[in-house]
């Protein structure tokens, strides 16, 4: 049985908006332990000593992102928990929070702890606002009982941004901007926020920690594989029977989540990370789920034969084009151009050479955007290239059979 | 006793400013160019700075929309389950097209991107409510809660 629920541990079980049954199954008993036990230098080892790694998308080691905002001298500092979740096919977090944010809260309050932050927010994506009494109530709750008392917690709504997912561009958002990706470095650590240190982590991220400083960082790192520890939780959904959400050990096989769980059939492909993941041919159903091979965010998309595969590439740089800042111009006019060309693509109206200029356009993209947005939007193309290169060929020649 | 001179806004208080276009936009259902104007006055910003953020997000709209905006979502796991045929069902049941206003002002449509219930697609939004796993037999239904 491949679920292995760790950051799930509560979710169905406790009452999400009652303290009490988050303190009858060892809530806070990590915080306690962390300030009465622990000096934030430990904390800080501990967690890297773990192997956590940023569950959002990027896979940072959480450890070292934590130990160079402790080192960095500020009388102000800031946790952020970036719930802004738009990555497409994602909904994890979402589950998440509907069910237990007080793990959630308790893992911000160690952060806090661990760098030395008085102020924590949570940047909540605007499509979620239905969640923001429960989380507020959740962090009062916690406040009054007294779990709370180096740090402040605040939820920080956003307005419906993709690229505020994007940890810079939130803290722009975050301070009443425009959601723009800054330039790096320097990093949210040592300027971050009003420029100063900054812990941003994903939800997930921070729902690890708790049990990370309960059960210790041996207990973590002997889970999952050589370069992922733990588990992830998984977002699966397209073409599946169950569509869901499902925390597996890192390194089980997509084969097992797809098929086995989701019960998925006649798959064609899989797109593993999100709009910009990791596309994967059926053939390739046995690939292990991690940070050494595919991973991302954990959406898991399932498209089975009859897709589309052009159109579904299209549909996607559109997106990109959408979502893009603006400020660098490789990603701005780059997306642009490339859902163009696509369009000619999902019209039958390709033209020779179609082909060798999305490859062409996605090379600056990769090299030179200013974040991921950009640097992975070619993703979905190459991969689609590489194993579904005839999908293409035949869109180019049906035009030309169409004008003679 | 107020703010004078831009020197004393402090970084933070300019944090404030989406809330504030939020809150213009939920009570008058889009953010006025009065309201961008007393804004950019009040946080010692240039006009063109505050309408770059109401601008920016897709929650905003600089030109008067419905009391209640519907929101389809196009992303993949919901086109993979038909928005288009939801969408369809929507735009026949109230007699306006995606990006358009009912004349009564009742309500808009809006293409939206990813939202964050493809376990349960296609959904949609109606303001700040989820619709899930909708079927165009549904619509009907769902939109009579929005008198």
């Amino acid at each position: 049985m491949p679920e292995k629920r760790i950051v799930l541990r509560n979710c169905g079980i406790i009452n999400p908006h009652q303290i009490t049954t988050y303190i009858e199954r060892d809530g806070f008993k990590a915080i306690k332990k962390a300030q009465g036990a622990m000096s934030p230098q430990q904390v800080v080892s501990e967690i890297k000593a773990s192997g956590l790694r940023g569950r959002g998308g990027a896979g940072f080691p959480c450890g070292l992102k934590w130990e160079l905002a402790s080192q960095t001298e500020s009388a102000e500092k800031y946790v952020i928990c970036n719930a802004d979740e738009g990555e497409i096919g994602t909904f994890k977090d979402r589950y998440i929070l509907e069910n237990d944010p007080f793990t959630l809260i308790e893992g911000i309050g160690i952060a806090g702890y661990a760098i030395g932050a008085r102020k924590g927010y949570v940047y909540l994506r605007g499509e979620y606002h239905y969640l923001l009494n429960s989380l507020e109530n959740a962090i009062r709750q916690a406040k009054e009982s007294g779990y709370l008392p180096h740090i402040d917690i605040e939820v920080c709504e956003g307005a419906g941004a993709y690229v505020c997912g994007e940890e810079s561009a939130l803290m722009d958002s975050i301070e009443g901007k425009r959601g723009e990706v800054r330039y790096r470095p320097p990093f949210p650590p040592t300027r971050g926020l009003w420029g100063k240190p900054t812990v941003i982590n994903n939800v997930e991220t921070l729902m690890n920690v708790p049990q990370i400083i309960l059960n210790g960082a041996q207990w973590f790192s002997q889970i999952g594989t050589e370069r992922s520890k733990g588990t992830k939780v998984f977002s699966v959904s397209g073409d599946v029977k169950k569509p869901g959400v499902y925390e597996l050990v890192m390194g089980t096989l997509l084969r097992e989540l797809v098929e086995q769980l989701a019960q998925a059939q006649d798959v064609k492909m899989v797109q593993v990370g999100g709009a910009t993941g990791k596309i994967l041919p059926y053939e390739m159903i046995n690939t292990p789920l991690a940070f050494e091979t595919v991973l991302g965010a954990g959406a898991v998309i399932v498209f089975n034969t009859k897709r589309d595969i052009v159109d579904i590439v299209y549909r996607t740089m559109e997106f990109l084009a959408e979502e893009s800042c603006g400020k660098c111009s490789p990603c701005r006019e780059g997306t642009v151009a490339m859902a163009a060309i696509l369009e000619r693509f999902s019209r039958g109206q390709a033209r020779e050479g179609d082909i060798q200029l999305l490859e062409e356009v996605s090379s600056p993209l990769a090299l030179a955007s200013i974040c991921g947005l950009g640097q992975a939007a070619p993703t979905p193309i190459l991969d689609t290239l590489q194993y579904f290169r005839g999908d293409y060929e035949k869109r180019i020649k049906k035009s030309r059979v169409d004008k003679s | 006793m107020g703010r004078v001179t831009e020197n004393e806004v402090r970084l933070e208080e300019r944090g404030e400013l989406l809330a504030k276009l939020k809150e213009a936009q939920s009570k008058f259902g889009y953010v006025p160019r009065e309201v961008m104007s007393e804004l950019a006055e009040f946080y010692h910003l240039p006009l063109s700075d505050v309408y770059g953020v109401a601008t920016f997000y897709s929650f905003l709209s600089i030109r008067p929309q419905g009391k209640y905006v519907i929101k389809v979502c196009k992303s993949i796991p919901c086109f993979l389950r038909e928005y288009q045929v939801i969408l369809e069902a929507i735009e026949r049941e109230i007699g306006i097209k995606a990006n358009e206003t009912t004349v009564d002002g009742r309500f808009s449509i809006q293409l939206t991107n990813c939202i964050g219930a493809c376990d349960k697609a296609p959904s949609i939004m109606i303001n700040d409510d989820f619709h899930t796993d909708v079927t165009p037999e549904k619509i009907p239904q769902i939109l009579q809660e929005y008198q």
